[in-house]
């Protein structure tokens, strides 16, 4: 019973970590948004997440020997592995920058609500479990 | 916990354009002045953003790099009666453009919002995470 319990929560446990990841990678573009030759990045939300909930293991994963925090490491690839995108700007800017206010702040909206939603649905989730745990 | 972090990243785009509008502010109260302690008419100033270093999951945030001093060539203004005036009758003023700055201080002031609007946004998001299972 307590691995099905692990099961049905593990999805929205996933999601939500994903979930403000992404909302700090928004964050990172919304604050870069006047910082010459930044590029704006993202994820794909639904790739990382199939990967994160049926991991396929990479064979060629060797551990690179790091003296500093700012070494690229092979193996630790914090929350989304390399699966972090540069975004395709819409209109070219002068100083080289990519981010597209409106853009970063319409996805960061839609993050924020669907982080909401995710919270939502692990609340019922809980409910539903006590309410059938309740002796009538 | 990544939430947090976006504290991090909105503090480092409001400090650096709260900074940014400083510099703005500096520009435009020396837009006539002629002289100054160097003995020089004042030039403009301009700050160079630059990303802070990224973060494992490729966030970063923002930080002032340095101030410029803006190369254009100074103004130069025909007062004969200027007690700053050369031989010829002009007096060098400062580089600064007025409508340049006052467009940097919009620019400046709608990042600045966007950056708060950011911190209430992950704050409401970090309440309801507090108020699961309850």
């Amino acid at each position: 019973m307590i691995n099905k319990l692990d099961k049905e929560l593990n999805f929205h446990h996933q999601a939500l970590s994903l979930r403000a990841a992404r909302q700090e990678l928004l964050s990172s573009n919304v604050a870069n948004a006047d910082t010459p030759n930044f590029k704006a990045k993202d994820i794909d939300f639904a790739s990382v997440l199939s990967e994160k909930l049926s991991p396929t293991t990479r064979p060629n994963t060797v551990n690179l020997n790091t003296t500093s925090p700012s070494h690229i490491n092979s193996a630790t690839q914090g929350a989304f592995g390399d699966s972090v995108l540069y975004r395709v700007p819409l209109q070219p800017s002068a100083d080289g920058n990519t981010v597209d206010m409106d853009a970063e702040r319409t996805r960061f909206a839609d993050n924020a609500i669907k982080y909401d939603a995710s919270i939502t649905f692990i609340t019922n989730e809980f409910r539903n479990l006590t309410l059938a745990m309740q002796e009538r | 916990m990544s939430l947090f972090n976006v504290f991090d990243i909105a503090s480092s785009a409001m400090s650096a354009q709260s900074q940014r509008l400083n510099v703005v502010a500096s520009n435009l109260s020396n837009a006539d002045s002629v002289t100054s302690s160097t003995g020089e008419p004042y030039r403009g100033r301009q700050v160079v953003f630059s990303t802070l270093q990224a973060a494992a999951n490729g966030a970063s945030g923002v930080k002032v790099a340095g101030v410029v001093h803006d190369p254009s060539p100074m103004r130069q203004v025909f007062e004969p009666k200027h007690p700053f005036a050369d031989k010829n009758g002009y007096v060098t003023m400062p580089n600064v453009n007025v409508v340049d700055e006052m467009v940097n201080m919009m620019s400046a002031s709608r990042s600045y919002q966007n950056s708060v609007d950011m911190m209430n946004t992950t704050k409401s998001l970090l309440q309801k995470t507090l108020s699961i299972g309850q």
